[in-house]
C-alpha cells in the first residue's frame, strides 16, 4: 500500500534538524515506556516486527506525525494490539480518559482469537536459510515491479519501476509482505540494489547513488 | 465543550502510554520491571560507544578491519555486540573519494547494538524524505560540506540489513592508541552525516 510511512523523496518538510551531541535517549519519561512497551508487546503478544511496521503504514497523518516518533510508535502499537485482539477498539483511549477524568465507561477485554485458527508464531529473528540459489547475481541489472500491493510492502514508492544493479546479495530473510499479516514467512533473498540518482529523479540535481534492500519478489531481470 | 481542558480533549500521549502499560500488565503480558530494565539498558549500556570501540579497533588492527568489512556481524560480535536490530550488519568504509550515509525512508531502522536508539534527526521526516533526493544539500545543512568530486552513496535500510559506516581516521591521530581514539568517534560519523575530527 502507499502508506504515510513511505517518505523517500517527498517534499515540503523544510530543513533537517541539526544533530545534538547531548540529546537524551528519551527526552520525556513516557517515550521510554512507550518504546519498551511496544518492543515487549510485539514479542509477548505473538505479533511480529513486520506487523508493527504495517501498523505504522496505516496510521493517519496526525497519528503518524503530530507526536513525533514516539507518538507514532504508541499509536501503531495500539493498532497492532487491536489487530491481535489484545486490546479492544477504543479501549486504550477509554482507559486513558479514565485515568484522567475518572469513571469513564470502558469496553471489556476483546474476545480471544479462535484457538483453532492457523497461526504462525514468530520464530526468533528474520534471517532464514533457503535451498534455492539466489535468482540474481552481483552486477546484474534488475528492474523493480511497478506496483503497490493492497497490503504491506517494503518496496519504497521512489524506486518502483526503476532499473538498478545488484551490489550485494544479502542473506535470505522473512518476507515482510506476508509475515506482517501472518500469511507465512516466505523467506527469500534480499538484494542491495544500486540506483543512479539521475535515473530516479531526472537530469537535474545531485549526482549520487542510492542502495535499497529489496526482496526477490520485488525484482525481475532488467536492462 | 471548551477547546482546552474539557472531557472531549484527547488524552495526551503520556496518559495513553500509562493506559497501555496498565492494560498490558492486567492482561499478564508485561511486567513493569521489564519496562524499567529495557529503558535502563538503552539509557546506559547500549549506545554509540559500542560502535566507537568497533571503529577504533578497525583503525588500529588491519586484520580486524578486513574482517569487519568482509563480515560485519561476525567481527562486531568479537567485541561482544549483537542482537535485536543488528542481526546482519554490513560495514562500509568512507574515504576521501567515497562517502556513505545511512537513512531509513520507510521507518527509522538503525543498528541498535552498535549505535543505540536513533537520535531525533534520524527519525525526522525531513531527513528520511530528503536524504535519498538531495544528500549533498542535506549533509551541508547538517554541517558536512562535501566536494563535488566526492561520490556519495546513500544506504536506504529497507530490510533487516543494518549499515554501519567506518569513518576515515583523521590525520594527526597516528600516535593515538585504540583507547585514546574511542572518545573521538561520534555517532554522527558512524551514520555518515559527519567526519571524525582530530582532537
Amino acid at each position: 500500500m502507499d502508506g504515510i510511512a513511505d517518505l523517500g523523496g517527498t517534499s515540503g518538510w523544510g530543513p533537517v534538524s541539526p544533530p545534538r551531541a547531548d540529546e537524551p535517549v528519551f527526552p520525556e519519561p513516557w517515550q521510554g515506556r512507550a518504546t519498551a512497551l511496544t518492543i515487549l508487546a510485539i514479542r509477548l503478544s505473538g505479533r511480529n516486527i513486520d506487523a508493527f511496521r504495517y501498523a505504522q503504514d496505516r496510521l493517519d497523518r496526525a497519528a503518524y506525525l503530530d507526536q513525533g516518533y514516539f507518538g507514532r510508535w504508541l499509536n501503531a502499537a495500539e493498532l497492532m494490539l487491536v489487530d491481535g485482539a489484545v486490546l479492544a477498539p477504543g479501549e486504550l483511549d477509554a482507559r486513558a480518559r479514565d485515568l484522567r477524568d475518572g469513571h469513564f465507561e470502558q469496553p471489556g477485554e476483546p474476545a480471544r482469537p479462535d484457538p483453532s485458527a492457523p497461526a504462525w508464531p514468530a520464530a526468533p529473528g528474520s534471517l532464514r536459510t533457503v535451498d534455492a540459489a539466489p535468482a540474481f547475481a552481483v552486477g546484474q541489472w534488475v528492474r523493480t515491479k511497478n506496483s503497490s500491493p493492497p497490503g504491506p510492502t517494503r518496496l519504497p514508492g521512489y524506486v518502483r519501476g526503476q532499473v538498478g544493479v545488484v551490489e550485494v546479495v544479502q542473506p535470505a530473510a522473512v518476507f515482510p509482505d506476508t509475515n506482517a499479516q501472518f500469511q507465512g514467512e516466505n523467506p527469500q533473498y534480499v538484494y542491495s540494489v544500486r540506483f543512479d540518482s539521475h535515473e530516479l529523479w531526472g537530469e537535474h540535481g545531485d549526482s549520487f547513488a542510492v542502495t535499497v534492500e529489496l526482496f526477490e519478489n520485488y525484482l525481475e531481470a532488467g536492462s | 465543550m471548551t477547546a482546552a481542558g474539557g472531557a472531549d480533549r484527547a488524552p495526551s500521549a503520556a496518559l495513553r502510554t500509562a493506559a497501555l502499560e496498565q492494560l498490558l500488565v492486567e492482561r499478564g503480558l508485561v511486567d513493569p520491571r521489564m519496562v524499567d530494565a529495557f529503558i535502563a539498558n538503552y539509557e546506559t549500556n547500549v549506545g554509540p560507544l559500542n560502535g566507537a570501540k568497533v571503529v577504533a579497533r578497525a583503525w588500529t588492527d588491519p586484520d580486524y578491519r578486513r574482517r569487519l568489512l568482509a563480515e560485519g556481524t561476525a567481527a562486531i560480535k568479537e567485541l561482544g555486540f549483537g542482537g535485536s536490530q543488528g542481526e546482519h550488519i554490513v560495514v562500509v568504509e568512507n574515504t576521501p573519494a567515497t562517502h556513505n550515509v545511512v537513512v531509513c525512508t520507510l521507518c527509522s531502522c538503525y543498528p541498535w547494538p552498535v549505535l543505540g536508539l536513533p537520535p531525533s534527526w534520524y527519525k525526522d521526516p525531513a531527513y528520511r524524505a530528503r536524504m535519498v533526493r538531495e544528500p549533498r544539500t542535506v549533509l551541508a545543512e547538517m554541517g558536512l560540506e562535501l566536494g563535488d568530486d566526492v561520490q556519495i552513496t546513500v544506504r536506504d535500510s529497507t530490510s533487516e540489513v543494518r549499515w554501519l559506516v567506518l569513518p576515515e581516521r583523521p590525520a594527526g591521530t597516528e600516535h593515538l592508541s585504540e583507547e585514546e581514539l574511542v572518545p573521538l568517534i561520534t555517532r554522527d560519523a558512524m551514520v555518515g552525516v559527519a567526519k571524525v575530527a582530530a582532537p
